[in-house]
């Protein structure tokens, strides 16, 4: 029987493996940023060890930088101390550091891909959940807890257990206006956000192939959030365009050797899954969150569950999580007010989110009673929108262009949704209090986000596909 | 703070949500701290308290309730799904628990959580729904989890006969929890192995 694509990059990468136990897995690549890593850092120190591979760990600081001024020294000492901390750890331990003010600072599964660190066939590991983005090149990418960056830090190994495969196939053509963050959405309503626990998924299909490299990588993003250890996507043509010429791609006898065996990166034809989930593209519409976690999803013409509509059991958490938004049962998502529009994080922050919202916006203004930021996943992404008068556009329709860091996705800096408001937010949590003490969060395309922000409130963005003079129609208040 | 687990006998704080997630149980604008001490004091921050400037415990949140108390935290499916921060483990271990029972762990947490000493035990839903009513009933009612024979059951007057569960747990891990050891030890025991990995695949 043949192998699937986990398999084939899982054995690898096993060192040994203990009988009824875990496997030592070796891994390639590990990316540190300045909030789990300190504690991790202290540990090595206490046991008097240094770190193994430190050619093999990348950092940034982005989680707990500001968006603003960040030539400036950080004005909140607590988030200060923890950037200093990480410099102060890469400095001793030999570690190149991606930290604020250098070209490529950014979100750590931003700037992995596009300076070319991440490459297919990798095992890539990274203190943070949504290091499951890196999957879209054909990797086994994983989040880890702070104990685990130190068993990295310490031996560039970890301890895992195998978990069981899913497949997931979308097959088909997805309507105008869909795009690739209501794939993961529909999926995520259809499996709730436990459905995947356990398992590493494969995502496949038609649709798919289809896909940008950077649209990939905002469906690995969130298959965390169907508790999936990752999610990856097998390399193929567009993988390999994306990687050419990239700064840290491998070149000349290095590619060619490279090539071959990202060639062999695919699930064989005869292949068993755990499980495995067929998908059509056409019955995927713009998706929007009405709850608190993302698994409470609906199409934008839909409306949230009538209590009949849940079991008995879930009625209570149900309840909690709609309370908290200030929604009713049954009651539509369409037209609902919002009043921050967020377009950021590593789900959607990349040059093409960014382009994607500048040619929806571009002749029109956002509401007047709605505030809209948008942060670049990087300083290259900021570059790259500046030269492309990308800038110019959201400053014509009153959007706030700020600088690169996780900003409101977890509102750990100074950008956190006032309590009670509604955001719209191209992030992956919406989670109480993920974006801000008591806020709001609707979870939504960038494509989606862009049509709340200048109309106030959400809608359908397939109506502006459908007539593309509206398209274009300017300002709608 | 325990870095051996046995067994535990104690009577348990009920958390009767789905979906609790890592962001509830210690918020991101805690996370700024570099020791892995004190996150217990904000365990379910916003859950627990009016607002960062208001030290009012809520009433009616569990946690904040004196009828409840004990070693055990009794969660409802998918605790801990979310954000990889450890600072979760962390945070309830360092609030006095050395058991969280569910019917389902989301795959970082449990993972954090047997690296901090801090023993996640999976049970069937039914047998949660019991250990739920029978907390309900009586808040002192008592529950032991036995590491070395991997059981939990109610323990105390009127559980006399009552049935134990079993849960899994890797020999490996099992091993760990028993005597104080962590991943670390272990790899850096391998560290021959893992070099010679590297020089293998390096031809």
């Amino acid at each position: 029987m043949g192998k699937t694509l986990f398999d084939k990059i899982w054995e690898k990468h096993v060192v040994r493996t203990i009988d009824g136990g875990p496997s030592v897995l070796y891994i390639d690549k590990h990316f540190i940023h300045e909030v789990t890593s300190p504690q991790a850092f202290a540990g090595l120190d206490k046991r008097g060890i240094r770190v193994l591979r430190p050619e093999q760990v990348v950092a940034t600081a982005d989680h707990n930088v500001p968006t603003i001024d960040q030539h400036l020294p950080i004005r909140e000492e607590l988030s200060r101390l923890q950037v200093d901390r990480l410099k102060k750890n890469c400095s001793e331990h030999g570690i190149e550091l991606y930290g604020l003010g250098h070209p490529y600072q950014g979100i750590v599964h931003v700037i992995g891909p596009e300076l070319g660190i991440t490459q297919p066939g990798m095992t890539i590991v990274c203190g943070d959940s949504h290091t499951s983005t890196h999957g879209a090149f054909g990797n086994i990418a994983f989040g880890i807890g702070t104990s685990e960056v130190e068993m990295v830090l310490a031996t560039q190994c970890l301890m895992q257990t195998r978990p069981k495969l899913m497949r997931i196939n979308i097959d088909g053509t997805l309507n105008a206006g869909v795009v690739s963050k209501d794939i993961v959405l529909y999926i995520l309503a259809k499996i709730t956000a436990s459905g995947a626990t356990g398992y590493a998924v494969e995502f496949a299909g038609s649709a798919i192939r289809a896909l940008s490299m950077e649209a990939r990588m905002t469906i690995c993003n969130m298959s965390i959030e169907m508790g999936a250890r990752c999610g990856m996507i097998a390399p193929d043509e567009t993988t390999i365009e994306y990687m050419k010429g990239r700064k840290f791609a491998p070149t000349g006898d290095a590619w060619i050797e490279k090539l071959k065996y990202w060639k062999e990166l695919y699930s064989d034809k005869d292949v068993v899954f755990d499980k495995e989930i067929e998908i059509r593209a056409e019955e995927i519409e713009p998706m929007i969150t009405y709850g608190t976690n993302p698994g409470m999803g609906v199409g934008v013409t839909g409306h949230v569950p009538n209590l009949s509509e849940i079991e008995e059991k879930e009625k209570p958490s149900f309840e909690k999580s709609l309370a908290y938004m200030g929604l009713q049962p049954g009651v539509n998502i369409r037209g609902k007010k919002v009043d921050y529009v967020f377009i950021g994080s590593c789900t959607n922050s990349r040059i093409e989110d960014l382009r994607m919202v500048a040619s929806f916006v571009k002749g029109k203004h956002k509401a007047n009673d709605v505030e809209v930021w948008v942060v670049p996943g990087s300083k290259q992404v900021e570059k790259q929108a500046i030269e492309e008068g990308i800038d110019k556009v959201f400053e014509a329709a009153g959007f706030m262009l700020r600088q690169p860091g996780c900003s409101a996705c977890l509102g750990m800096n100074e950008d956190k949704i006032p309590a009670g408001k509604y955001c719209i937010s191209t992030s992956n949590r919406n989670f109480e209090g993920r974006q801000g003490p008591n806020a709001r969060t609707f979870l939504a395309s960038p494509l989606t986000a862009a049509l709340a922000a200048i109309t106030g409130k959400v809608g359908d963005v397939r109506e502006y596909y459908k007539n593309r003079e509206l398209l274009i129609a300017g300002q709608e208040n | 703070m325990s870095r051996q687990i046995n067994i535990v006998r104690s009577s348990a704080v009920p958390l009767n949500i789905e979906n609790v997630d890592t962001d509830q149980i210690i918020p991101a604008r805690f996370l700024k701290a570099t020791s892995r001490e004190g996150f217990g004091k904000n365990l379910f921050r916003d859950w627990r308290f009016e607002n960062d400037d208001d030290n009012r415990p809520k009433p009616g949140f569990r946690l904040n309730d004196p009828t409840y108390g004990g070693k055990i935290l009794v969660a409802a499916k998918n605790f801990g799904c979310g954000s990889s921060r450890e600072h979760a483990a962390w945070a309830i271990k360092d609030a006095g628990f050395d058991v969280v029972v569910s019917s389902f762990f989301a795959d970082i947490f449990k993972n954090n959580s047997l690296n901090n000493f801090l023993l996640p035990v999976t049970v069937g839903e039914k047998f949660l729904q019991t250990v739920f009513n029978a907390i309900e009933t009586d808040p002192k009612t008592e529950l032991e989890v036995d590491l070395p024979s991997q059981t939990i059951r109610l323990v105390g007057p009127g559980y006399e006969h009552s049935e134990a569960e079993k849960f899994e747990i890797s020999d490996y891990k099992k091993t760990c929890l028993l005597n104080g050891y962590d991943d670390i030890d272990y790899l850096l025991s391998v560290k021959d192995d893992i070099q010679r990995y590297e020089t293998e695949r390096a031809i």
